[in-house]
């Protein structure tokens, strides 16, 4: 198993607060697997998800760095056993009409949609956890894979609990 | 030739202790219409602030409209850096909040190398910068730079303001954060039409920081394991950083010290926050600390350490650093904790709350001296065996260590001493005696050569009634003297000993001992040539310049620079470029090869612990 981490930033809602986070990792040598930021329920909060490969010593430090940064109101570690943790996939299929059932039975296996359809092309969107995705372009990869992109994991904490509320953000 | 003189300048800025973080309460202000300059403004003179440094231009021009009429002090440097290390002298002298403004551009980034040094040492201070206006901004307009950017990895904080009406509550919170918690820089960029906008100007503004929460006091758990952990050690060290000292917390200190009987060691930032003469004290650790310094950490069963970071150079190769101690780690910033060293107890807090919540938790079992009586009598013969000194020349040149000797004995431990980088820095640290708090300025983390002119004269408006030399040497002096020319028309008489040895000496003594006396381009041509020459050059500057050649002069010439308070003084010593700082652990070596002179290891006698 990696030491994969997933933190949920929360920040306030300023211009250039992305970038203190992201300068962070870079000047202090952690590296960010993948990262995703939007807005959240106050709009005056945005929630960064990060995921870093760290151990659990170098991890505590960045957290800390991450913590002293006065635009960030909280950070959470989500344990991926007790969170739902999603990526979002688009991906461009070759696929003629000898293959097109094909690919589609795949898209029908993985709970994906076909999003445009083009005369040698399908385009396929597909959200899941990092796994799931990975084995769908796994199945995907014989017919070609012209394009795609995908976004970054975004994490949410399971239960009625949210990690939004709090004396942490009072002011916010 | 008219020279002003403190007296005659109406603004004086009056002596504030150490302790004092932030300058003064905030008076009320009844709103009141104004544009963003005139509230930039009223908003430093809310904020009590008496003197800002700095060099106007484009963009910043509209706030040095009503800064003319103000009562707020500008100070007009010759270079932005001189600006933002006055600015530090200002805040290391006296513990408030040191401001410099600077134009947009090129004035901007001249104040980069200063805010750096500010933020590895820690010192709050505020930058104000001119920027382009809003509409320019990304257009790579005329003297446009990015430096909220540029400066985000060496500020605590910064701001580009984007309204008139944001202005004072950023100064507000700008100062705040600048002073509070882990004191650092912050920069607020303020475009120019920002500037000019017409806002209404009220006092105070509503501070909205929802995610700065510094933790000042510590956890009583926490407190509680580091007594038991010190009533339980048989070799403890009182290991003490620069945060002792800007917490306020040397008073404290002392009594935990003399309560507990542990041993004290002083970072290079912490020079002054315990008195040098007291029996306690082991001198500085690190790679040119004192023998016993760096005995007593590697030998250590506990280190209790105070307001300090494990730098590389205090510890030397980090694996092999106090190999046998326990570590207590109290500091105000949780990512120092642990960030370099394990600590075995973790305390979160400012070092004074630390400090007077240790003494309230030891005061029951602490035995003093006598408690460790087998630890003190290794510690004094170390201490006996390796005191600091230095060898004379036998080339007939002046030794750069008697100069800095004689300096701190005739002057004395009410002067403030500010150092450049280098050997002379080493030395000031080694043969100058600090009693005092706030008497030892320099540039630690960073190691900024030309830091000590411009500090020297920060720290004097801040301290006009005290004595403040700049310890410097021949080229670090090359880097920013021209702010003598800004003390010599502003009236701040400071005093400068360059340490003239002719090269880069600090370089140069590596280049002697790892590089084979390979001396690549580090001769200056200052004694060789005697280019320039720092008397004629003092002269030019409106300062008085004098020269030392010879050690029967050294006395004579110090007290000559003494008598003159009137205008700055610049001595030149003469001094031999052969010496060397000692002890010394080389680079990435372990402390345990600490190196007592040239060739000369210290024999420890494993049986004595």
């Amino acid at each position: 198993m990696t030491n994969k981490h997933t933190l949920s930033v929360l920040v306030e809602n300023k211009p250039g607060v992305l970038a203190r986070v992201s300068g962070l990792f870079s000047r202090r040598s952690f590296n960010i697997d993948s990262l995703a930021v939007g807005e959240t329920e106050n709009p005056d909060v945005s929630r960064i998800t990060i995921v870093v490969n760290a151990d659990s010593n170098p991890l505590e430090q960045v957290t800390k760095q991450l913590n002293k940064l006065v635009n960030v109101l909280k950070i959470v570690e989500l344990d991926p056993a007790q969170s739902v943790q999603r990526e979002l996939l688009l991906v461009k299929v070759r696929a003629d009409r000898a293959q097109r059932s094909q690919v589609l039975e795949t898209v029908e296996l993985f709970r994906a949609r076909v999003i445009d359809v083009a005369p040698d092309t399908l385009t396929i969107e597909a959200t899941g956890n990092p796994d799931k995705l990975d084995a769908l372009l796994r199945d995907l990869e014989p017919y070609g894979i012209k394009e795609m992109v995908q976004s970054g994991l975004v994490a949410i904490g399971r239960g009625s609990r949210s990690i939004t509320t709090g004396p942490a953000l009072r002011a916010a | 030739m008219t020279r002003p003189t403190p007296e005659s300048l109406a603004h004086r800025a009056t002596p504030a202790t150490v302790a004092a973080a932030v300058n003064t309460a905030p008076a009320t202000v009844a709103p009141v219409a104004t544009t963003g300059a005139g509230a930039l403004v009223r908003s430093l003179e809310a904020l009590g602030v008496e003197v800002v440094f700095g060099i106007p231009g484009g963009t910043i021009l509209p706030a040095y409209d009503p800064l003319f009429d103000s009562k707020v002090r500008h100070i007009l440097v010759r270079h932005e850096q001189g600006a933002g290390h006055a600015a530090t002298g200002y805040a290391q002298a006296t513990g408030r909040v040191g401001v410099c403004i600077a134009t947009s551009g090129p004035g901007a980034t001249n104040l980069v190398t200063a805010i750096a040094d500010a933020y590895m040492d820690s010192v709050p201070i505020v930058a104000i910068t001119g920027q382009v206006t809003r509409a320019a901004i990304g257009t790579d307009a005329f003297q446009e730079a990015d430096i909220q950017g540029i400066t985000l990895p060496i500020t605590k904080h910064n701001f580009l303001v984007q309204t008139a009406e944001e202005l004072p509550r950023i100064l507000a919170e700008a100062f705040h954060l600048a002073a509070t918690g882990r004191p650092g820089p912050v920069l607020v960029d303020v475009p120019k039409d920002v500037q000019q906008d017409q806002t209404t100007f009220f006092w105070p503004p509503a501070l909205d920081l929802p995610g700065y929460r510094p933790t000042l006091h510590p956890h009583g758990k926490q407190i509680r394991e580091a007594a038991r952990l010190i009533a339980a050690a048989k070799r403890p060290v009182l290991y003490v950083g620069g945060g002792v000292h800007k917490a306020g917390a040397t008073d404290g200190l002392r009594k935990l010290a003399e309560l507990t009987g542990i041993p004290v060691v002083t970072t290079l930032m912490a020079l002054g926050a315990f008195p040098d003469s007291h029996p306690q004290h082991l001198g500085m650790p690190g790679m040119h600390g004192t023998v016993p310094a760096v005995y007593a950490l590697q030998k250590a069963d506990l280190l209790i350490t105070l307001g300090a970071r494990f730098d590389d150079r205090v510890t030397g190769k980090l694996d092999s650093f106090a190999p046998d101690a326990k570590i207590v780690h109290a500091d105000i910033d949780p990512a120092e904790i642990g960030k370099n060293r394990h600590a075995d107890v973790p305390i979160v807090g400012d070092a004074r709350h630390v400090i007077d919540e240790l003494i309230a938790a030891v005061s029951g079992s602490a035995g003093g001296t006598e408690h460790y009586a087998a630890w003190w009598a290794t510690l004094n013969d170390i201490r006996e065996r390796y005191p600091l000194g230095y060898d004379e020349p036998t080339d007939g040149t002046l030794a750069p260590q008697y100069v800095i000797e004689r300096i701190g004995e005739i002057v004395g431990p009410d002067a403030i001493y500010c150092a450049g980088v280098g050997q002379h820095q080493m030395w000031a640290s080694q043969f100058i005696r600090y009693e005092k708090p706030g008497t030892w300025l320099n540039s630690g983390g960073a190691g900024t050569m030309g830091y000590a002119v411009p500090a020297a004269m920060g720290a004097k408006v801040a301290q006009p009634g005290t004595t403040v030399w700049a310890i410097d040497g021949d080229g670090c002096f090359q880097m920013t003297n021209q702010e003598l020319a800004t003390c010599a028309l502003e009236g701040i008489p400071i005093k400068v000993a360059v340490i003239n040895n002719g090269n880069l000496g600090m370089v140069r003594q590596w280049q002697t001992l790892f590089y084979d006396g390979r001396y690549s381009n580090t001769e200056l041509g200052t004694h060789k040539h005697r280019i320039p020459d720092f008397v004629k050059l003092a002269e030019a500057l409106g300062c008085i310049g004098l020269r030392c050649e010879s050690k029967d002069d050294v006395d004579k010439v110090i007290k000559q620079a003494m008598e003159i308070n009137d205008a700055p003084v610049v001595i030149d010593f003469t001094v031999g470029k052969d010496a060397m700082v000692w002890p010394m652990v080389a680079a990435g070596t372990s402390n345990d090869e600490i190196m007592f002179a040239r060739d000369v290891r210290p024999a420890f006698e494993e049986d004595d612990l």
